[in-house]
């Protein structure tokens, strides 16, 4: 695998990642994001055939409840922190989804 | 007396005010004074909240007055760093892509906090959601440490280590996911301890790396952080991964023996610099932080206990597989914050669509570091890396594991100095995010196993403070704050204090 990455993988990151980075960021985080790749690239020469992967610690418990409803936020509390909210209608507003 | 109420420990104060030598609203003003006062040279709180500490304060008087029952902490000033919502009360993780957020509800530890009667003083600066090792990465400016002004205090609790460091509380809470408690109270001369994963809800923490956070206590003793854990461990239906195991009173863990401990040293990893890979630098183990260390161990072994050498071959590759799992996880946690529901939106896009208004929300809202971790984490996941990053490194994770599960088999705690160097200067490694994870080297173990973890203060190099860690089994925290508190009675490092601005 290449460890350069290049001003073309940082915009596909950034495009997966939501952030439309400026110019400036794009060369600073290629430069800075391909040194961490370099260094992280030493996991890959350790042998881990067999070994099964660990995605959390927590000892295999039953965390589960009876399917009742239960109180949940009011729809005035969900909106109130909206930047822009509808409270009379109870939505929150955003931009057009769909061309614009 | 305002300066001596400031040194008094959480469970002196408690008493206290439980037989009415001092009443509630007398702490509060003293912390609230002092706080107030150091944060302009420390810029330790993002949020004061007095009126909020004094109403409360004075409802724990009135409840003595009444002669009800008093809780565990009451009258106990304490800070909460600002990655804890608290209902009512700004609530930023240092971000500005939080700005005018007030959480509708509290977290569990801060519900669980004010119901033992604790006083919420205020909310303390911090790395931005909690990703960071210098508080520099604070969208409301570093954190100075109180040792000397022109230091990072450390991270991502920067704030909460500064804050008990300079006697505005006796306590406080951190968060910790790579040594985000240990290191700050490291540099700032102070306890701090992280939990097992599992010990403590995170209900109401805002989340950065859901395998990893855990909540955790900063004090000036091992007895006030067995205190605080007692009050905030146990399971809570809010948070699916927290566990049933009993809690014990931790408080009555602590003996002050030491006879029969045995305590391991991974020598080979204490003593090497990480493995260099292609363009790193390498973190060398500090001298005056090598004798502090070799001190507490002879102090230790003085006491009773025994130290053994013990292996843990895949702790070098821990910087590594934490900077791969972290940000992973980062990038999918941060997904959440998109300007529709709560926050920071980019102004001017209302004639935008509405990916646009997404990608400049999150542009303008979060700072470099976050937006850095998002990229890496959004990289390691994507299709043609994840082998080759993610996956392994999780498999690495596992190879750690076993290596602690191995040690455990022959010794009581791991000890290890929590940082390899003091408190670093403002502005020496903001400019190489590399250089700065390198600097967590010995804290990104003990989260990646899920193993409790404690750093208590262990002398100076040069004037700063110096923490000495010890890491226990699962669920073993009561070793490890017993191993402190004894370590505490043999010497008096805990109880130094910072030059304090004056009150």
């Amino acid at each position: 695998m290449s460890s350069v990455l290049t001003i073309a993988d940082v915009e596909r990151i950034a495009a997966l990642a939501q952030l439309e980075l400026t110019d400036e960021e794009k060369q600073l985080f290629t430069r800075q994001l391909a040194d961490i790749l370099a260094y992280a690239q030493q996991v890959q020469a350790i042998d881990t055939s067999g070994v099964p992967a660990t995605a959390h610690v927590h000892a295999g418990q039953r965390t589960e409840r009876a399917d009742e409803p239960q109180r949940s936020l009011s729809v005035a509390d969900a909106v109130a922190n909206a930047p822009d909210p509808a409270p009379d209608a109870g939505l929150f507003r955003v931009p057009r989804v769909i061309g614009g | 007396m305002a300066a001596d109420l400031l040194d008094r420990s959480a469970l002196t104060l408690r008493d206290d005010v439980a037989v009415g030598r001092v009443s509630a609203v007398e702490v509060c003003q003293a912390c609230l004074a002092r706080a107030q006062a150091a944060n302009v040279a420390l810029n330790g709180f993002n949020l004061i909240a007095a009126e909020r500490a004094l109403a409360r304060a004075e409802q724990i008087d009135r409840q003595r007055a009444a002669g009800e029952p008093l809780g565990p902490l009451a009258g106990v000033p304490i800070a909460l760093k600002d990655n804890l919502s608290v209902r009512g009360m700004r609530t930023t993780a240092s971000s500005r892509i939080l700005e005018g957020y007030v959480p509708p509800y509290d977290a569990t530890v801060v519900r669980r906090l004010e119901d033992a009667g604790a006083v919420i003083l205020g909310k303390t600066n911090c790395d931005e959601f909690a990703m960071g090792s210098s508080n520099e990465n604070s969208a409301f400016g570093p954190v100075r440490n109180p040792w000397a002004l022109d230091r990072t205090p450390g991270g991502s609790s920067g704030g909460s280590a500064a804050a008990v460091a300079a006697r505005c509380v006796p306590i406080a809470l951190g968060s910790d996911t790579g040594g985000s408690v240990r290191q700050p109270g490291a540099f700032c001369g102070v306890v701090g301890l992280k939990p097992t994963y599992g010990r403590v809800s995170r209900y109401g923490l805002l989340a950065f790396a859901s395998s990893l956070d855990q909540i955790g206590p900063l004090t000036r003793t091992a007895a006030d952080a067995a205190l605080v854990l007692s009050v905030i461990a146990g399971a809570d239906p809010a948070d699916a991964t927290t566990s049933r195991e009993p809690v014990p009173d931790f408080g009555a863990a602590l003996t002050g023996e030491v006879t029969g401990l045995r305590i391991g040293v991974p020598r080979a990893f204490v003593g090497a610099d990480p493995p260099s890979g292609a363009g790193a630098v390498t973190t060398g183990l500090d001298e005056g932080v090598r004798r502090a260390f070799e001190q507490a161990l002879g102090d230790l072994e003085r006491a009773g206990a025994s130290v053994v050498e013990i292996a843990l071959p895949h702790a070098q590759y821990a910087i590594p597989v934490y900077y791969l799992v972290a940000t992973a996880e980062a990038s999918s946690n941060l997904a959440r914050y998109d300007g529709v529901k709560y926050g920071y939106r980019s102004t001017g896009t209302k004639d935008q669509n509405l990916q646009t208004m997404y990608s400049r929300t999150r542009d303008e809202g979060f700072g470099a570091e976050v937006k850095r971790r998002i990229m890496l984490g959004t990289y390691v996941l994507s299709a043609g890396y994840y082998d080759a990053f993610y996956l392994k490194a999780q498999q690495v994770r596992t190879l750690l594991r076993r290596d602690y599960d191995r040690a455990f088999e022959h010794v009581d705690v791991v000890a290890m100095p929590t940082s390899p160097t003091p408190a670093f200067r403002l502005g020496e490694k903001t400019d190489d995010p590399l250089q700065m994870y390198l600097a967590d080297v010995f804290t990104v173990s003990a989260p990646l196993a899920g193993l409790p973890a404690i750093s208590v203060p262990c002398g100076f190099s040069d004037g700063l403070p110096v923490g000495l860690q010890l890491t226990g089994r699962l669920f073993d925290e009561s070793t490890l704050l017993r191993t402190a508190d004894a370590y505490e009675r043999l010497t008096n490092w805990h109880t130094q204090a910072p030059p304090l601005p004056p009150h």
